[in-house]
């Protein structure tokens, strides 16, 4: 659960290679999905909007408190809380 | 023949749906506008067909109670026409092939084919037609363009030919035919892009809230107000005269004049003391509640069309997780703000039973509906803003400290926001304006026969003298507790059929302005109306609707106490 006691725990850097977790990107930014991970039916739901490796999406902005990031994918701008977002890791565009 | 409309969420199947049966449905620009089904017939040829609006979905593999309800429709339906906007057709196709994986006779609606255009999108619709094996229509449900060809092809519909496949296969799938039938050209940023964008960044997107939230409640009271002063009041002014005469007729006493007339106030009736039928009766609804319910539902039509309430949500996102809810929560909060049950409907589109459990609950306590507001602001108003805004103050301070500690004693946890933000759009008038119309023709029939039955049932029980024994049972509390006067019991036993007339009953009592504020809070709080209990018990189950009742009264008299003690006199 996404409680006080957690909102300050640092966000983990996704491992090497340039790749970035959604929240660290800035806005503005594209990039390409290179994962998407979190229990539950997350990755599906993802999915389902179209957030999936390989796609390209766009950050647009992200709400202070650690509140939901806006992205861009196809046509469409999704929503997604910021704890699902530190898990979906990006490779950002040069 | 039963035909079902099914797509994701958001793409307007429920504008489709009235345009085909010609039964008008509550449409909106947000994903999780329809949470039930609604049913209509049409004719295909000489047959008349069964329609069924089923709530969005993005696949068949469900993930809250809305997506369940059209996952199980499925198998039910003779003929699928999949509703697909065509301007995202990667995301649509997926419940496309999904469907096309159940081989049943379905027809493709390429709808909002309008914004393909200036979006820059360009689709090639006989190779979508040849690579799905169905028809293909692309239409515009709003302005009814193509809807026509769309019937007409309802005959011809095909049967799938797609295998069941896996997830991944499925989406490579969707890729494939994405490749073969989508163009996009490169295009600018439009104004509207831009304040979209600008919404859901934390400096503008408060900015924007600030403006759009204040300048809605300005709207609201400045036409609300405006009706009463300029138009109702007259009115009710004529219809005095007319009951007068009535009055007269009846011999201006007795107990039949006054449940019709109600009672003379030194010798002229007084619309909001005398509590007769044709008086008070009509007066609290038409006069004090019916402009600010239609001020209200035109201002939330044009918030609901624009698109503007998932942007909301993005904002409140951060504040609402404190109360064990994510920021979608905040759209079943604003339709509350109108009235509790379709709001309490709403919270469906809440992925977990705990969150619905919250959602609902703090509805029905701290989000007073558009009736009651109105009588608060007609009443409390009268004693000075400063009132008004105490009363709204601690409902609000409510809502977020019974939030907190609800969600800190509630097992299980909440899931995240997750949800598409659709483009801002230009409200179709026309159906937004049917849609003012449902919701006021709603609250009449509603209202009247209860708040008439309740007046009437009312005059009865008094000249029994059923309140007064009551009134003796009850006023340790009413009177030792929340420093009300006994006759207030009335209004908050009446307070369980309808909030606006239990506020029209304290009217007479005269009570000081610190008295108001705590029977209005109480009234509030302290139960919801019957048809918010029904719908309650009906969606959260028995045991949880017990939970939220026993909350209810424990933080209505804690509220209402509490404020007794700390306001002076």
């Amino acid at each position: 659960m996404f409680s006080i006691r957690n909102w300050r725990k640092p966000v983990k850097l996704a491992p090497g290679n340039g790749h970035l977790p959604l929240t660290r990107m800035r806005n503005g930014q594209s990039g390409k999905v290179i994962q998407v991970a979190g229990g539950l039916n997350i990755p599906e739901r993802l999915a389902a909007l179209g957030i999936r490796p390989g796609q390209q999406v766009t950050r647009i902005g992200g709400m202070f408190l650690r509140g939901p990031i806006t992205i861009k994918v196809e046509k469409t701008q999704v929503a997604i809380g910021f704890g699902m977002a530190r898990k979906i890791t990006i490779e950002p565009e040069a | 023949m039963r035909i079902l409309l099914m797509g994701n969420p958001n793409v307007g199947k429920s504008v489709l749906f009235s345009r085909l049966t010609g039964v008008h449905v509550i449409t909106a620009n947000y994903p999780g506008t329809t949470v039930g089904f609604s049913q209509g017939h049409m004719k295909v040829g000489a047959e008349k067909a069964e329609v069924i609006d089923v709530p969005g979905t993005y696949t068949l593999e469900p993930t809250n109670e809305a997506e369940r309800i059209a996952s199980e429709m499925v198998q039910t339906g003779d003929v699928i026409i999949n509703v697909v906007d065509a301007t995202n057709l990667e995301r649509n196709l997926y419940l496309t092939l999904q469907l096309l994986e159940k081989q049943k006779p379905m027809v493709i609606a390429l709808n909002m084919w309008d914004d393909t255009g200036h979006l820059g999108i360009e689709v090639n619709v006989d190779k979508l037609r040849a690579l799905s094996g169905v028809p293909v229509i692309p239409c515009v449900a709003v302005t009814g363009w193509g809807t026509k060809e769309l019937v007409e092809a309802i005959p011809r519909a095909a049967p799938g030919q797609v295998l069941p496949q896996t997830r991944d296969e499925r989406w490579a799938a969707v890729g494939n035919i994405v490749q073969q039938v989508q163009q996009i050209r490169h295009r600018h940023h439009t104004w509207r892009e831009r304040l979209s964008d600008a919404s859901v960044r934390p400096l503008t997107g408060m900015l924007i809230a600030a403006v759009v939230l204040s300048l809605s409640f300005t709207i609201v009271r400045l036409i609300g107000e405006g009706l009463i002063a300029y138009a109702l009041n007259p009115l009710f002014d004529l219809w005095g005269g007319v009951v007068m005469k009535l009055s007269g007729l009846l011999g201006g006493s007795g107990f039949f004049h006054d449940v019709i007339v109600g009672k003379l106030i030194n010798g002229q009736i007084n619309f909001t003391q005398s509590l007769g039928l044709l008086t008070t009766g009509l007066y609290v609804e038409f006069d004090m509640v019916l402009p600010y319910i239609f001020a209200f539902y035109l201002v939330l039509g044009i918030l609901e069309d624009t698109g503007y309430l998932p942007r909301l949500a993005v904002l409140m996102d951060t504040l609402l997780h404190r109360l064990g809810l994510h920021g979608y929560a905040i759209i079943p909060t604003m339709l509350g703000l109108g009235c509790n049950v379709p709001a309490i409907l709403s919270t469906r589109v809440l992925e977990s039973k705990r969150e619905r459990f919250i959602a609902a609950t703090l509805i029905s306590i701290a989000v007073p509906c558009a009736a009651l507001q109105a009588m608060i602001f007609g009443m409390v108003g009268k004693q000075g803003p400063q009132y008004v805004v105490l009363v709204f103050g601690t409902l609000f301070a409510v809502w977020v400290g019974l939030g907190f500690i609800i969600n800190r004693f509630t097992r299980g946890f909440s899931p995240e926001l997750l949800t598409e933000i659709p483009p801002y759009r230009m409200p179709p008038w026309r159906i937004m304006g049917q849609k003012l119309g449902m919701r006021i023709w709603h609250f009449i029939k509603e209202a009247l026969p209860v708040v008439l039955g309740a007046v009437l049932v009312l005059n009865l029980l008094y000249t029994i003298g059923v309140f007064d024994a009551i009134a003796r049972f009850l006023s340790p509390i009413v009177t030792g507790w929340l420093g009300l006067p006994k006759e207030a019991v009335t209004a908050i036993v009446v307070g369980f059929i309808r909030k606006d007339v239990a506020m029209g009953l304290l009217t007479p009592l005269a009570l000081t302005a610190h008295q108001l504020v705590v029977a209005s809070l109480v009234l509030a709080m302290f139960f919801p109306c019957i048809a918010t209990f029904v719908i309650l018990a009906r969606e959260l189950g028995f045991k949880d609707m017990a939970r939220a009742t026993a909350i209810m009264v424990v933080s209505a008299l804690l509220v209402g106490g509490l404020m007794n003690l700390v306001l002076p006199g």
